[in-house]
């Protein structure tokens, strides 16, 4: 895997090339700052913890994590540089990892950037930690899913817009799926199973019971093997361009 | 064994065919020439061959190796200089070649020694530390070539690599592809039909996604005249130019051109 490796420096260094990675932490600083104490009233609550914060993060992540991952098959495709990168002797698994563990490491970056409010937190009253520590990690492997499907939709278009708001869109379905709104529409007429299945999809779901506290097993499966569906389906995407 | 052959290749983009069955093979001290007019199918054929597209019918082989069942050892001898010459505007050129060469396998003193050896050739040493994106085209190109040669290939691809270089950089460029070609197989796709008699063991013409000649450029040359009506000798280019033209444009056919040439003489 050390194509993968090499893969993953160039992309991490290409998302600071250039002031857009900048402006991308700014905003989701701010954005993560105005929900959690403007909409959420963080001081209000007069409780020493962070679910004020994390609470926000699906809905964040829902713009945010497009804008980090449009580009990372879109643009090679617009510049062809991705005649380049797919005639290199490696897998297009090697390709298809590094790019998203980059952008997957980048947003990890800005998550760690939102740390100070932790410490704030424990000097305001005495937190437990695990469950915020346990958020973190939730949060970020949500992050992971919304990447992995936003490359996928790049790997489909060289229009960096059409992959964000494809990325928008999917990533939307998943986290609705879990919404008492979308099951009552099903419920009339699915089958029980289907409708389980459906709510078993939602990112919120899942992402909360992680948030919970508990590091539940389960949600972690989730989120893990949808991540490497979408890997999957994005090396898959890419071979069937080849023939397009 | 050739190192590079294709069988019947064809590329259809939904109803339209781009590549209708093409068939040749290329071996080791060959340089062979793509010509046809816009829109022939030049480099499409070389993507199929790169194994960047994916054929509708037929194969592509280099050193055996079938690009697209065996791709990864069918690229490891393969250099490919994509048309336009696309390379990330954001890395430097050094950190670019080093990028390829790792990710082609060299690593350490082998790929230093490598990229040292390319930059006193293709002289890159005066850009090596700028950004790619702020590099005059002529540069861009050198680097597009430099990341085609890293590895040394026994094959290489070039399509349209002296595009928009100046005639010192053409030349240059020639003179690059002429000393390396003894022990490797090239393939280079050009408008330029002096580069062809310059630098061609062997001429192949394409247009409308057909093979229609394969010949060495003396035998294309041979259709023509080799002097004018007042007996001056007529130069290669403006021979080939002319076998070109007769070639691609079937409904001007070489017949017609000689009894215009036998009246206009009259
Ligand atoms: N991805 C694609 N989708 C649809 N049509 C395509 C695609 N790529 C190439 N074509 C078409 O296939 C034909 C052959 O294109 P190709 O680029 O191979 O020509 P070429 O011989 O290299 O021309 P030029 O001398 O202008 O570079 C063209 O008509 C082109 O429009
Ligand atoms: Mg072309």
């Amino acid at each position: 895997m050390n194509a993968a490796w090499l893969v993953f420096r160039r992309e991490l260094a290409a998302y600071f090339a250039t002031p857009i990675a900048a402006v991308f932490l700014v905003v989701f600083l701010a954005g993560i700052a105005g929900m959690t104490f403007f909409v959420a009233n963080f001081f209000d609550r007069g409780q020493a913890d962070m679910s004020a914060f994390f609470l926000w993060h699906p809905w964040l992540f829902l713009v945010l994590m497009p804008a980090i991952g449009m580009r990372l098959w879109a643009e090679e495709r617009r510049a062809g540089t991705i005649e380049l990168l797919m005639t290199l002797p490696v897998s297009p698994w090697a390709l298809v990892v590094g790019k998203w563990l980059a952008a997957w490491v980048f947003a990890g970056l800005a998550l760690v950037l939102t740390m100070p409010l932790w410490i704030t937190v424990n000097y305001l009253g005495s937190p437990d930690n695990g469950v915020i520590l346990a958020s973190y990690i939730g949060s970020w492997l949500l992050a992971g899913c919304y990447l992995a499907i936003a490359a996928c939709m790049s790997a489909l278009t060289k229009n960096q817009i059409l992959a964000f708001i494809g990325a928008v869109v999917v990533n939307f379905i998943f986290v609705m799926a879990g919404f008492d709104l979308v099951l009552a529409a099903v419920r009339n007429w699915a089958p029980l199973v289907i409708i389980e299945a459906i709510a078993s999809m939602s990112f919120v779901g899942h992402f909360q019971r992680i948030a919970d506290g508990v590091l539940e097993i389960p949600a972690l499966i989730f989120f893990a093997s949808l991540i490497f569906f979408a890997l999957w389906l994005n090396v898959r995407i890419l071979e069937v361009r080849k023939a397009a | 064994m050739a190192l590079v052959e294709t069988r019947a290749l064809v590329k259809r983009f939904g109803a339209f065919t781009a590549v209708d069955g093409i068939s040749f093979s290329v071996d080791r001290g060959e340089v062979v020439g793509f010509l046809g007019p816009n829109g022939a199918g030049k480099s499409t054929t070389m993507k199929l061959i790169a194994g960047f597209l994916e054929p509708t019918a037929g194969s592509a082989a280099i050193g055996g190796h079938d690009s697209q069942t065996d791709a990864v050892a069918a690229r490891k001898l393969l250099g490919y200089l994509p048309e336009g010459a696309p390379l990330y505007p954001d890395m430097t050129v050094a950190g670019f070649l080093d990028f390829v060469a790792a990710m082609r396998g060299m690593t350490g003193a082998k790929a230093r020694d490598r990229l040292a050896e390319l930059v006193e050739r293709i002289e890159l040493a005066e850009v090596w530390n700028r950004r790619i994106e702020a590099l005059s085209k002529g540069f861009k190109r050198r680097v597009g070539i430099a990341q085609a040669l890293v590895h040394d290939p026994d094959v290489l691809i070039l399509d349209e690599p002296t595009d928009g270089l100046d005639p010192n950089q053409k030349h240059e460029v020639r003179e690059l592809i002429r000393s390396i070609a003894a022990n490797k197989a090239i393939i280079i796709s050009t408008h330029i039909l002096e580069e062809v008699e310059a630098v061609c063991t062997r001429a192949i013409i394409i247009a409308r996604g057909k093979l229609l000649s394969d010949g060495t450029p003396e035998e294309l040359m041979s259709r023509t005249p080799a002097f004018d009506e007042q007996g001056r000798p007529r130069s290669g280019s403006v021979r080939l130019e002319e076998v070109f033209r007769d070639i691609t444009h079937p409904n001007v056919s070489p017949a017609a051109d000689t009894t215009k040439l036998e009246t206009a003489g009259a």
